[in-house]
Order: structure tokens, then C-alpha cells, then sequence
């Protein structure tokens, strides 16, 4: 009995680190989603490109960790901004489905340029941390993924004191909520659609680090993209506790499943059980578990 | 204090809309913009407040100017920082915001935080129900309790000049006479030169020094407030009055037989 339940504490805790780390790449997705009304189907691509440079830098002998970090940071905090003004900025007030097709192709060149200015092996990021488990309880976790969860909480705890209480903040939510109204405010609002791209640049870059140092880097580091999407949609779109409360049941269900399932199907459910969470969770409500509510008046 | 100097307005680059509008914002007074629905009133107020722009429209002559500072063809978050304010049609509070939040964004102008925070004390002090609903969704805020906020919103960034687009549009009576009344307290006390817009004519003259009629993107008649309230076409046409200045019956109405002098 207490075998089993040790098996499921361990299942648990695995899908709550993998979770936390999901929802570090989701809020990514978030702060655009929210500021600027784009979906950015290239998120997993952000996060590979991320680990790109990572991997790239710490090839380098003698490179300190410390700026290998600040020079991967740096790059996509520019990607993001640039991205923003070439990209972006031209399709200001154009159907969301341009925007659509513009973050998708720019997912498919990313994923195409990648190899070809990075190579195409896959790389490894080790980061200091050693390869000792570290055991809590009955169950023992590597020790990425304590790190990872842990830069997913202090990023969480970082961002929703930044939309609570800092004016940029509200401004942000404001321009959300509505541009022109924004505007009038003297809020710039194209500078604010820059700087919430710039921000998923941030949580790209973190998440193609921990990422990066978890599978290995190659083009398919991209695939963790992919998962984004069940988190997001779970969480609501726009919703940064969204993201985190998403992220960490995508985790856990994707934990479960392959504890559980696995073993009589042969394997494979822990990819499609999230597919599967969030169609039911369309059904019950459509703007996700936190998503905003149109407000409607009668 | 707020001068319109013969604009043309241009949307998509072909459709004509304001042909020729000048009005003039006198300092600490109302002045207000009557018309039909599609006249033009709104677009005036959008060209002043350069958030045209973002519906691909553009004042192609004439000119707008703050004192002596020309705004046309300036951005909208440049012409706020000069001190001017619009509050928009429909009220249009951030709905997802709650309503410190949404005044917050409002004072986004001003440098720093003490600033922000006198201005949200100076808004409570003229609408004290807003101090009740500060941490509340403001879309959840009565009809009435948003028009207040989007005017406490509007006074956040210390305007000079307020741009009101029809604040009495689907609220109640009694809540369009208070409204209006706190607008007028506003005028005298905090030295605001107002633009309003309205549809409902009768309340606008009754607080407006100066009026203007508009009709078809032109100015059709022009007046202080007082002698258009006189006119027997505003009379006929707006306020619903006969000749007489009893109240007009519907069932006359139909035979229309006043025509209006000006579109001939």
C-alpha cells in the first residue's frame, strides 16, 4: 500500500517540476497573448533559439556561466523587440489571422536557420548544479528540475507583482484591455507591445536554458512548444495564474499517464493526455479555467 | 485656449467627413457640439485627440492648436501629454481593470507616483462613489459609475482641455442631471476648458456658454448658449419645442413642414 502510494507522490512531484516548467515557457505565450492580442505559434521555437545560443556560448572554453546567461538573455530581449518592430509593427491593426501566419512562418524559418547557423548536433548545456538526485521524501528529483521550477516560481512571483502593482504594469493591462482608449491615456502603446515581446524574449531565454540543460539542444527542443498550447488554453489565454495553474495539471496528467497508462498501452499516453484534458476542458469552459470573461451588457 | 481652424478630416483617403470645421474652446467654459447622429461630432473630437490615426483617418487642412501649440498630425499620446483628454463615447472604462486600476492608467502622463496618487484623492473627492467601487471590476460598475469613471479617468493626466463625448448616453435622468452638475463643478473649480458633445441638447445648452450645431461634417449654426437656446430652429429641431415653446406633440411631428434653411 505505501509502496503505492510513494509511486504516486514520486508520479506528483515529477509533473509538478515538469509542470512549473511548462508554465515558465506558457507565460511567455501569455505576455504576448495578453498585451498585444497575438497568438506566437514560434514560442517553442523562442525557446530553442535560446538554447541555441546557450549551448553555443558554453562551448566556448572558459565561458562563466553567469555570462553565457546574460549574453543569451540579452540576444533574445533584442530578438524580441526587433522582432516587434520588423514583424510585428507592420501589421498593427490587420486581421489576428495575418499575425497568425506571420508568428508560424517565422516559427518555420526559425526552425530552418537554426541548424544552419548553429549546426545541426545536438548540444548540451551542463550547468553546475551536479547530477546528484536530490531526495525529498520518498522520491528524488535531478536536480534540473528543482532548478527549473524554482526559476518558474521566482518568475511568477516576479511577473504578477509587475501586472498588480507597478503603473507600467497596469498601463500594460490597459493597453490590453483596449488600444485606442490607451492611447488617449497617453499610454505609447506601440512601445508597450515591444516591451511584452521583449519580456517573452526573457522567458524564452530561461526556459531554452533549463530546457536546453534537460533534453539536450537540437531543433527538437522546439517540440516543448508544442505543450504550451494545452497549458494555455487550459490556464485561459490571458491569465499569468492561468499559466501556472495550467502548466502544473498539463504536468501532473502528463506525469500520471505515464506512470499509470503507460504500462498497459505500451506507452506513449503522456503525450496525447493533455491533448485530451484540454478538449474537455473546451467543452466546459471555452476561455479557460482563468481566462477574462467578455463582460457583457444587457 | 483650444482652437479648430477650418479642418478637413479624410478616411481611407477618399471619404470626405469633416469639410471645413472651425471651433473654438474657450478657456474655463463648456463649449459644446450638437447634431444628428453621423454629423461629425465624434470624428471632430477624434481628430483633436489624434487617436484618428489609429482608424486610418487624417486631417488633410486646416489646423488644431492647444494656446499656441499646433496638435494635428500629432499622435495621441503626444497630444495627452500637452493636456488634453478625451473621454470617449460609451464610456469605454478598461473593463478587466478594477476602478484604481483603470485611474491609474490614466494618470500613465504624469512623472511620478505622489502625483498619481493626488489625482485618484482629487477624482474621490468629485465622485466619492468611486472611492466605495475603487477595488471593484469596473465592467461591473454601473452604467452611471463608468461614465464617472471614465471622466475621473480623463482627469487623471491634469488636462487643461476635456474632450466629453456624449456622457449622458444611456443613463438615466436623474444620473445625466448629476453628472452634468459635478462637470460644471469641475469646470469652475479645477479651470477646465470642456468640448462636449451631445445628443441631448437640451442639458448640453442649459450648461454650455457657447454652442455649435453641426450637420453634414460642417458647422451649420453657431452661437452662445443662451441665444441658441432661443433660436426656433434648435427649438424645432432639437429640443423638441413648437413655436410656442410648449412641448411639441408627436402627432405633429410627421407634418413637417419647417424645413431646415441652412442644407438648402
Amino acid at each position: 500500500m505505501s509502496e503505492d502510494l510513494d509511486f504516486l507522490f514520486a508520479l506528483l512531484l515529477n509533473g509538478v517540476s515538469i509542470g512549473l516548467m511548462y508554465s515558465l515557457i506558457a507565460l511567455g505565450f501569455v505576455l504576448v497573448y495578453k498585451a498585444t492580442d497575438a497568438i506566437n505559434f514560434a514560442q517553442g521555437e523562442f525557446v530553442m533559439l535560446a538554447g541555441l545560443i546557450v549551448a553555443m556560448m558554453l562551448s566556448i572554453e572558459g565561458m562563466p556561466l553567469a555570462v553565457a546567461v546574460a549574453v543569451t538573455l540579452a540576444v533574445m530581449i533584442g530578438f524580441g523587440f526587433g522582432l516587434e518592430r520588423v514583424v510585428l509593427r507592420p501589421l498593427l491593426g490587420r486581421p489576428v489571422v495575418a499575425v497568425i501566419m506571420a508568428t508560424i512562418g517565422l516559427a518555420a524559418v526559425l526552425r530552418g536557420l537554426g541548424p544552419v547557423i548553429f549546426g545541426s548536433e545536438t548540444r548540451a548545456v551542463s550547468l553546475p548544479i551536479g547530477d546528484e538526485p536530490i531526495v525529498l521524501g520518498p522520491a528524488s528529483l535531478p536536480p534540473i528540475q528543482v532548478a527549473g521550477a524554482i526559476v518558474a516560481i521566482v518568475f511568477f512571483l516576479v511577473f504578477s507583482w509587475f501586472f498588480k502593482k507597478s503603473r507600467m504594469g497596469v498601463a500594460m493591462r490597459a493597453v490590453a484591455d483596449n488600444q485606442q482608449v490607451a492611447q488617449a491615456m497617453g499610454i505609447n502603446v506601440e512601445r508597450y507591445f515591444a516591451l511584452a515581446w521583449a519580456m517573452a524574449g526573457v522567458v524564452s531565454a530561461l526556459g531554452g536554458i533549463v530546457w536546453g540543460s534537460m533534453l539536450g539542444v537540437d531543433v527538437h527542443l522546439a517540440l516543448v512548444g508544442l505543450k504550451v498550447f494545452p497549458v494555455v488554453i487550459l490556464g485561459g489565454l490571458d491569465s499569468i495564474g492561468g499559466a501556472l495553474v495550467g502548466g502544473l495539471i498539463i504536468g501532473i496528467v502528463e506525469s500520471l499517464a505515464a506512470g499509470y497508462l503507460d504500462p498497459y498501452v505500451g506507452g506513449g499516453t503522456k503525450d496525447f493526455a493533455p491533448y485530451v484534458l484540454m478538449i474537455l476542458v473546451l467543452m466546459i469552459r471555452p476561455y479557460g479555467i482563468f481566462g477574462k470573461r467578455k463582460i457583457e451588457r444587457v | 485656449m483650444l482652437a479648430i481652424n477650418n479642418i478637413e478630416v479624410v478616411y481611407d483617403r477618399v471619404i470626405l467627413v469633416l469639410k471645413g470645421v472651425s471651433i473654438d474652446v474657450r478657456e474655463g467654459a463648456i463649449t459644446t457640439l450638437l447634431g444628428a447622429n453621423g454629423a461629425g461630432k465624434t470624428t471632430t473630437l477624434k481628430a483633436i485627440s489624434g487617436v484618428l490615426h489609429s482608424e486610418r483617418g487624417e486631417v488633410t487642412k486646416g489646423t488644431i492648436q492647444i494656446g499656441d501649440r499646433r496638435i494635428d498630425g500629432m499622435r495621441a499620446h503626444d497630444v495627452t501629454r500637452l493636456g488634453l483628454a478625451q473621454v470617449f463615447e460609451g464610456r469605454r472604462v478598461f473593463e478587466h481593470l478594477t476602478t484604481e486600476e483603470n485611474l491609474i492608467a490614466g494618470g500613465h502622463v504624469q512623472k511620478d507616483g505622489s502625483a498619481v496618487k493626488q489625482g485618484i484623492e482629487l477624482v474621490y473627492t468629485y465622485f466619492p462613489r468611486l472611492r466605495e467601487r475603487r477595488h471593484q471590476q469596473s465592467g461591473y460598475l454601473s452604467g452611471g459609475e463608468q461614465q464617472m469613471l471614465a471622466i475621473g479617468r480623463a482627469l487623471m493626466s491634469r488636462p487643461k482641455v476635456v474632450l466629453l463625448d456624449e456622457p449622458s448616453l444611456g443613463l438615466a435622468p436623474m444620473l445625466v442631471e448629476e453628472i452634468f452638475g459635478i462637470v460644471d463643478r469641475l469646470v469652475k473649480q479645477e479651470k477646465l476648458s470642456v468640448l462636449l458633445v451631445e445628443q441631448n441638447a437640451t442639458m448640453a445648452l442649459a450648461v454650455a456658454d457657447h454652442g455649435y450645431v453641426m450637420e453634414n461634417g460642417r458647422i451649420v449654426l453657431e452661437g452662445p448658449g443662451d441665444k441658441l437656446r432661443d433660436n426656433s430652429d434648435i427649438k424645432e429641431f432639437y429640443l423638441g419645442l413648437n413655436e410656442g415653446g410648449a412641448r411639441k406633440s408627436y402627432r405633429d411631428t410627421k407634418h413637417y413642414k419647417r424645413r431646415k434653411r441652412w442644407l438648402s
